[in-house]
């Protein structure tokens, strides 16, 4: 089964003008058409959803397939911290643990990116210089997005101007729920021109969104405005990402490269603690989307914890006997 | 009246306060000392060692920050608790050891006693072990006596219940946190002191109780980074000293099996508790 959008199949109103660029420049046009659009996508099974992923969860990955599962699941890794409590000194420790996340064995791979608060972005370029770990800055008034789009932006340019080369946005959940469709899809426009050259993670916020329908239509209206990453979560509110959920995501991003051309990454964040929960997140993305987005740059997991384990099960793999979190870095 | 059908016992595993079935999904036949089946039992496997670790890890705060006095009136209860399961503790010690129902009684007294007899240890231990130390300096100095961490205990495998009682009951009373490995052949007294433990106000993960082979499942715990200390009375015969071995990898504190299994009604003196004990000292300057 398929979701796969032609858009050729469109109904008439929304058809894409012809001779016009991109197949789905119409369906912005105005906020009706946009409703109409997303409204349109094909329904989430839910019960067939859950008991897909469910399905996914139970492959056994072992051995050397583990071992690779785990290096790729660190080198995926966002490593977050976002509290009120961060300081630089923190971060700075969080950097070095980016770059070598296991002192004891050069061979475990970096993580992908740091992710901070926009004030301390400047920070963490400055300790990760030269390493090729991106640094990532939450943005629009995260977690909430409860403020007026002027100081949205106003973070965003600061972000980007302490050095972020990624921004992690939120959209308007309230907007969003009271079919304000267009408002959010300008405001991520907006959003991606202020990011400027620094990628665009558009975080939808499942958890508020409640039903797979609605993160469906979110990650399409994300994916319309232009983001190069469609997140699930702050972390800040529960359910974060669940399995589900990051099923359903994955196929709109393969359904948006079947149609468009373009690809678009996914990264789930928050509730991912275990080693164990990674490896299911990487079994969906191989059997949803396929290995084009096994790699750090089209898939990510936003944690802190998730490391730790990673590095757990990397050290049990290596030495044959289990280790402990006195063996790993406290964050 | 119609015979009634048999309910037969397949046991679980006792981890984190929790009763689940082995992460392996293997079971045994318990048999009685003549050979008669009982129960099923869980077979433990080395992730269930693994998650009981874990839990033994989470509830290591709870439990060795409580008070000593505490600690007591908890294990106290345990006591009571076996108590009230004095007639089932009886059935099972009997069956399982081949003793007959006076024999057994007296065991199970013995057990409940002794488990009692260490509940009142917890709030001396400080005062017979710890001291104020006399130092050529203006300081006070005292050193007490701090829990050394989670402890494997392989428990003995011929004596089920008082044998049980007594290596659990000293490390818990010093503070410290148990993964247990039970007889293997007799382990239904171990699976209903589980119950206990579970019905009683030992907070969940403070012991988490392995049926199944220490065989299989000792070098997993004697090699684990997280395990602090491991008792090896019940180690498999000849096995102990390479147990040794790879505890000596992380540095475990390790207690010796003895030669053969020990007549558990003798005095059991304090060794057992000392054995899992740190010694922690504090200097504090003197004012004037």
């Amino acid at each position: 089964m398929t979701h796969v959008l032609d858009p050729g199949t469109l109904e008439a109103g929304t058809r894409p003008a012809p001779g016009s660029g991109a197949p789905f420049d119409d369906v912005t046009r105005s906020d009706a058409a946009l409703r109409a659009f997303l409204h349109g996508l094909p329904g989430v099974d839910q019960v067939g959803a859950e008991q897909r992923a469910a399905t996914l969860g139970t492959r056994s990955i072992k051995t050397t397939a583990k071992a690779w599962a785990i290096d790729t699941a660190i080198s995926m890794v966002d490593l977050t911290t976002l509290e009120g409590a961060d300081t630089p000194g923190k971060v700075r420790s969080l950097a070095a643990k980016a770059r070598r996340p296991d002192p004891t064995d050069p061979a475990a791979p970096a993580v992908a990116a740091v992710c901070v608060y926009g004030d301390l972005a400047g920070v963490a370029v400055e300790a990760l210089e030269g390493t090729g770990i991106h640094v990532a800055a939450v943005a629009t008034a995260f977690p909430s997005g409860r403020a007026s789009r002027e100081v949205k932006l106003a973070d965003v340019r600061d972000a980007v101007g302490n050095g972020a080369d990624e921004i992690d946005m939120v959209i308007d959940r309230g907007a969003f729920l009271s079919g304000r469709y267009l408002e959010v899809f300008e405001e991520i426009v907006a959003v991606k021109e202020a990011c400027g050259t620094a990628h665009l993670k558009v975080i939808l916020e499942t958890g508020e969104l409640v039903t797979l329908d609605n993160a469906r239509r979110a990650s399409w209206l994300a994916m319309l405005a232009g983001a190069d990453f469609i997140k699930t979560s702050t972390g800040k509110v529960s359910p974060a990402a669940t399995l589900p959920v990051c099923l359903v995501m994955l196929e709109a991003v393969r359904d948006f490269r079947a149609a468009t051309g373009t690809q678009v990454g996914v990264k789930p964040a928050g509730g991912i603690r275990t080693t164990k929960d990674a490896v299911k997140h990487l079994v969906m993305v191989n059997e949803t989307v396929g290995a084009d987005w096994l790699s750090p740059d089209w898939f990510r997991f936003g944690a802190s914890s998730l490391l730790n384990d990673l590095l757990l099960q990397r050290q049990k793999l290596r030495t044959g006997h289990y280790s402990g979190p006195d063996h790993v870095s406290v964050d | 009246m119609p015979d009634r059908l048999a309910v037969r016992k397949t046991y679980k595993l006792y981890v984190n306060g929790a009763f689940p079935r082995s992460e392996s999904g293997r079971t045994y036949e318990v048999t009685d000392a003549r050979g008669a089946f009982l129960a099923n039992a869980a077979h433990a496997s080395r992730k269930d060692a693994r998650d009981a670790v874990v839990a033994a890890r989470g509830a290591f705060g709870k439990w060795s920050r409580a008070t000593a006095y505490n600690r007591g009136q908890v294990l106290y209860r345990v006591a009571e608790v076996m108590e009230g399961r004095h007639a089932q503790f009886c059935e099972e010690v009997a069956a399982g050891e081949g003793l007959s129902a006076g024999r057994a009684r007296v065991v199970v007294d013995a057990a409940i006693d002794r488990w009692v007899w260490y509940a009142g240890w917890t709030d001396k231990l400080a005062s017979v072990l710890g001291s104020a130390n006399p130092v050529a300096g203006p300081f006070f100095d005292f050193s007490l006596p701090e829990p050394t961490g989670v402890v494997a205990v392989l428990a003995p495998q011929r004596s089920s219940l008082l044998g049980l009682v007594s290596v659990l009951a000293p490390v818990l009373a010093g503070g410290n946190t148990a993964v247990v490995v039970t007889s293997r052949e007799r382990p239904l007294p171990a699976v209903t002191l589980g119950e206990v433990l579970a019905t009683s106000d030992v907070p969940g993960g403070v012991v988490n109780l392995l049926t199944g082979d220490a065989a299989e499942i000792g070098p997993w715990l004697a090699e684990h980074d997280d395990v602090d200390a491991i008792d090896l009375t019940g180690a498999p015969a000849g096995r102990a000293l390479e147990l040794e071995r790879l505890a000596a990898g992380s540095i475990k504190r390790v207690l010796r099996p003895p030669a053969e299994e020990p007549d558990w009604t003798a005095d059991p003196g304090t060794g057992r508790m000392t054995r899992f004990l740190e010694t922690k000292t504090v200097w504090h300057p003197k004012g004037v």
